[in-house]
């Protein structure tokens, strides 16, 4: 039964991925790429990765999709057409994802008996039979990820926090006080909402 | 005549009204129930950034600020880190190693609770900062 939701859910998420890219609409693609989050995301819990699934659905169904949509009302919304087909492009995109491919054949099979942390169980069990003695949560992943992965968490932290100096300091938010400039309708109402009702946009 | 957009979405600000505090609240229980169920600093930051960017996205940007200014953000980004690398360096101080927070109380698993909720306090203030910033940048330079 799991395989087949498995299945299912795998389809989805490529029938979306072909979507996104034949769609021209930006919105829509936009759109269809938090669905493709969302879908990853069931596929996560199917698999029992929750907290997995959890970050793949808030950020990547979720925060990604207003970014995206905030980078939207930069541009207008449809692709521009392309008159020429790049040759180069479509050899450069094979080869890459041949690559992958070829990348993933050496990885063990989901599930698989013979993966390195199925032969080598120590580390595994040890968090499984330990954790709750030594660190103490039930939840084990908070153990690993707080606890005795905290260099790679605090890392990790850091590059958030890298990640958001660098946009201030691109994007830069203004100093001046926000009522002088800051449009009195909100970003939200671009897309969709009400087009012929504003005239700037072109929708 | 000019409608504003106040006019406008009048439904889906009552819906927003009545439904940020929820996710408010989700956010507060996904950052301090990370130790029992799926969640933790990274996904309630998330969760909470996005209260106020479905505020600004309805309210519009510049009520927005007003509650929750980009000076306030910036210290916010900061200091999630600060709490983050300090929790290391206090756990140094009690003598242990960096991120060993056994030492910080006498019963190790104790430490462990308290340096936990700690880092995972500082992940979630930096992440909602940073998300919270993300979303002022884009939607400020349109």
């Amino acid at each position: 039964m799991d395989t087949l939701i498995v299945l299912v859910l795998l389809t989805f998420l490529a029938i979306t991925a072909i979507g996104i890219i034949v769609l021209r609409d930006l919105l829509g693609a936009v759109i269809l790429l938090g669905l493709y989050s969302l879908t990853a995301a069931g596929a996560f819990v199917v698999m029992d990765a929750v907290d997995v699934a959890f970050t793949e659905a808030a950020v990547g169904a979720g925060i990604s999709t207003i970014l995206f949509l905030g980078a939207l009302s930069f541009t207008k919304h449809e692709q521009k057409p392309r008159g020429h087909d790049s040759w180069v492009a479509l050899i450069f995109v094979v080869v890459t994802g041949g690559l992958l491919i070829y990348g993933t054949l050496d990885m063990p099979h989901y599930g698989s008996p013979d993966s390195p942390s199925q032969t080598h169980p120590e580390l595994a069990v040890r968090y499984v039979q330990e954790s709750g003695s030594e660190v103490g949560p039930p939840n084990i992943v908070t153990s690993v990820l707080a606890s005795y992965r905290g260099y790679d968490t605090l890392g990790e932290t850091v590059v958030v926090f890298a990640a958001g100096v660098a946009v201030l300091s691109l994007l830069g938010l203004r100093r001046r006080r926000p009522e002088d400039e800051a449009p009195e309708d909100a970003p939200g109402d671009i897309p969709a909402a009400d087009p012929q009702d504003n005239p700037r946009r072109n929708v | 005549m000019k409608l504003y957009p106040r006019q406008r979405h009048r439904v889906l600000q009552v819906v927003t009204k009545l439904v940020i505090p929820f996710v408010l609240m989700f956010g507060l229980y996904v950052q301090f129930h990370g130790d029992y169920g799926p969640g933790g600093g990274f996904q309630a930051g998330v969760i909470f950034a996005s209260a106020f960017i479905l505020h600004g996205l309805i309210f519009g940007l510049k009520r927005t600020r007003d509650v929750l200014s980009p000076t306030v953000l910036r210290f916010m980004m900061a200091s999630g880190v600060l709490l983050y690398a300090g929790t290391g360096l206090v756990t140094m101080l009690f003598g242990g190693e960096l991120l060993n927070y056994s030492v910080l109380a006498h019963e190790p698993t104790h430490g462990q609770h308290w340096g936990i909720f700690a880092v995972e306090l500082g992940v979630g203030i930096t992440v909602t900062g940073v998300m919270i910033t993300l979303f002022y940048g884009f939607a400020s330079k349109r």
